[in-house]
């Protein structure tokens, strides 16, 4: 079950606050609300995942409740509420990607990687995880590495070891 | 070779930026509108194309844009729903991605339509590429003057931005879609009051498909009736169709609604026919909610007229041997699949997406998880398969929105074609783990007569 428990004291940036200040011109008067999930992409790009501390200060940013941003992060499976690995493999599960071999696919990243869905490996640079659709299903089995959101397409065992190679030496 | 109205450029080097856009006829749309008619007058033209709405409903959009409230002194929203997450779909994604500049300017010609001074794209929040290129391209028509205040000297203002969402299949249903752009969990809302009265911030508001927006673009470059005469019936224009699954080549293909689905799967323009010269078994025509067809009769009709891409032939027969045309997300089963395990991974993705409102969606799609799994790893009784009818029953038209449907229809509709396949997993249920049922009872009649 998703809760919001884990925390870690967060510092926002000036930068981050400058980009806080962007999105929130983009609604009505009084509707800054509204800029709740993009807020949240920029403290998850910026941390790699969303602490309570976090949480909390963009609540007091813009000016709602902190109540009111844990039930949309908890919500929404984008974002992370526990540390992920520095690379979360994230693996269509849905049932296009199945037909072409997205199970199989998820089985050799649990080998590759030696860890279990959602586990973080010792070096703490991946983690991985099935999840639903993302609107690729002609390019399966696919899989999508955030911040960015670059999607790896007609993945085969090989170009995940390829991938998962050039990712440790960056 | 069928006409092309929306990806008739997407080829040619250079069409993601304004510059090559705007060579190839870009804009003209816009400036026909903007400089020529009034908005009531692109109603009527997008009224007169027949244009009905590509997310998956197929309620036509000129209707959709008329029902607008207009009250006095209160700001009226167009938001487009990029949220495209019904499995099987993919065309938003791919148009975005190609010819963004398509959507911008059908933006801005929808827009003016319906008096909306600031529009939204919400973008689902994993297509973070598509955003930026739709934030550059936003920023590309703005410095060539399609946006901003007073648009080509009309007098009229409009600014766009792109929201991103945050992984909420619900969130592609347009009451969740307006709660998620006002920053909260997408539960879909009870109507009346429709969003046409009280949508965005309580203000009168049109929610719009990424593509169903895109074709006003043609529509008002060749004319509603012109557009009109394309396709059949009342399913007129082009259709995105995302074709996906066991084919030789997967993709986005734009056809002329009419296409027989025979030729869409096997020839070599489309689909190129299936994977390692293997047989067909079934097709899921429009996206993962609407009914499984075998291959019998996604070809041909019950009555035995060829099936085609209409939103009228795929429902000729009704849910008794039809089906939908859904979003267009053409999903293509070979011989190999097993429908059991394919019923039970849809099943798990609405038991995922469901947004806990309703106690039928919420347990329901829950319970039928189980009970498919069950059945699919080898443990299931025959009792389960009715249990999964009832509780699928039981789901459909009791929730607020129509993902309740959409999660009971597959499953409803696997049992109803693929019973005997349902009844094997039970009394063969250690050699359903090994291998999968045959394809005797639904081959592909193609092959067959070969």
């Amino acid at each position: 079950m998703l809760s919001v428990k884990n925390n870690h004291p967060t510092e926002f940036q000036d930068e981050l606050i400058a980009q806080f200040d962007e999105i929130v011109k983009r609604y009505p008067e009084g509707r800054q609300k509204s800029a709740l999930l993009p807020i949240l992409h920029a403290v998850q790009a910026a941390f790699g995942w969303l602490s309570v501390d976090a949480m909390d200060k963009v609540a007091a940013y813009l000016e709602i409740e902190p109540i009111e941003v844990y039930e949309v992060a908890t919500f929404y499976t984008m974002f992370f509420l526990q540390p992920q690995g520095k690379y979360v493999l994230e693996v269509c599960r849905t049932g296009p990607c199945c037909l072409v071999g997205a199970e199989r696919i998820m089985k050799h990243i649990e080998h590759r990687l030696g860890v279990k869905e959602n586990e973080v490996t010792p070096d703490g640079l991946f983690s991985w995880r099935g999840i639903e659709c993302i609107a690729a299903c002609g390019m399966g089995p696919v899989l999508q590495i955030g911040p960015t959101y670059t999607y790896y397409e007609n993945l085969t065992e090989e170009s995940v070891d390829q991938l998962i190679e050039e990712l440790k030496s960056k | 070779m069928a006409r092309k109205l929306l990806l008739e450029h997407v080829h040619i080097p250079g069409i993601n930026t304004f510059e090559v856009y705007r060579q190839k006829g870009g804009y003209r749309a816009a400036e026909k509108a903007l400089r020529t008619l009034s908005p009531e007058d692109v109603v009527e033209e997008v009224k007169k194309s027949g244009l009905r709405g590509r997310g998956g409903a197929g309620f036509p959009t000129g209707m959709k844009w008329s029902f607008l409230a207009k009250p006095e002194g209160v700001p009226r929203y167009l938001v487009c729903n990029a949220d495209e997450s019904e499995p099987g779909t993919f065309k938003d994604r791919y148009l975005m991605t190609h010819i963004p500049h398509a959507l911008i300017e059908g933006m801005i010609v929808a827009s003016y339509a319906l008096g909306a001074n600031t529009s939204y794209i919400y973008v689902r929040g994993e297509m973070m590429p598509q955003i930026r290129i739709l934030e550059r391209a936003i920023e590309e028509a703005k410095a060539a003057g399609f946006l901003g205040t007073n648009i080509l000297g009309s007098g009229y203002n409009l600014e766009l931005y792109v929201q991103p969402g945050g992984g909420a299949y619900i969130c592609g249903e347009e009451t969740a879609l307006l709660e998620s752009l006002e920053g909260k969990r997408g539960n879909p809302r009870i109507k009346p009051p429709f969003p046409a009265v009280a949508g965005l911030y309580n203000c009168p508001t049109v929610v719009n498909n990424v593509e169903s927006i895109a074709a006003t673009v043609p529509v008002l470059n060749i004319g509603g009736e012109e557009y009109a005469k394309i396709g059949i019936e009342r399913s007129t224009g082009t259709k995105l169709i995302s074709a996906s699954g066991n084919i030789n080549k997967p993709g986005v293909y734009e056809i002329e609604l009419g296409l027989p689905v025979e030729e869409f799967i096997y020839s070599d323009e489309y689909c190129g026919g299936i994977t390692k010269g293997k047989r067909l078994k079934a097709v899921v025509a429009g996206g993962s909610s609407v009914p499984i067809l075998p291959a019998n009769l996604i070809l041909k009709t019950a009555k035995g007229d060829n099936r085609l891409m209409t939103y009228e032939s795929l429902a000729d027969g009704g849910f008794a041997s039809g089906t939908m045309l859904g979003s267009g997300g053409f999903i293509v089963f070979d011989e190999d699949q097993c429908i059991v395990r394919n019923t039970w991974n849809f099943a798990r993705f609405y038991h995922h997406e469901s947004c806990g409102q309703c106690s039928p969606c919420r347990e329901g799609t829950g319970w039928m998880e189980k009970v498919l799994h069950r059945l699919e790893h080898g443990h299931g009784k025959m009792s389960d398969i009715d249990l999964l009818v009832d509780v699928s029953k039981k789901i459909e038209g009791n929730t607020i929105c129509p993902l309740g449907d959409a999660a009971a229809w597959p499953v409803a509709s696997a049992i109803r074609h693929f019973r005997d396949e349902f009844e094997w997993h039970v009394t063969h249920g250690e050699e359903a783990q090994i291998r999968n049922f045959g394809l005797a009872h639904y081959a592909d009649p193609l092959t067959v007569e070969s």
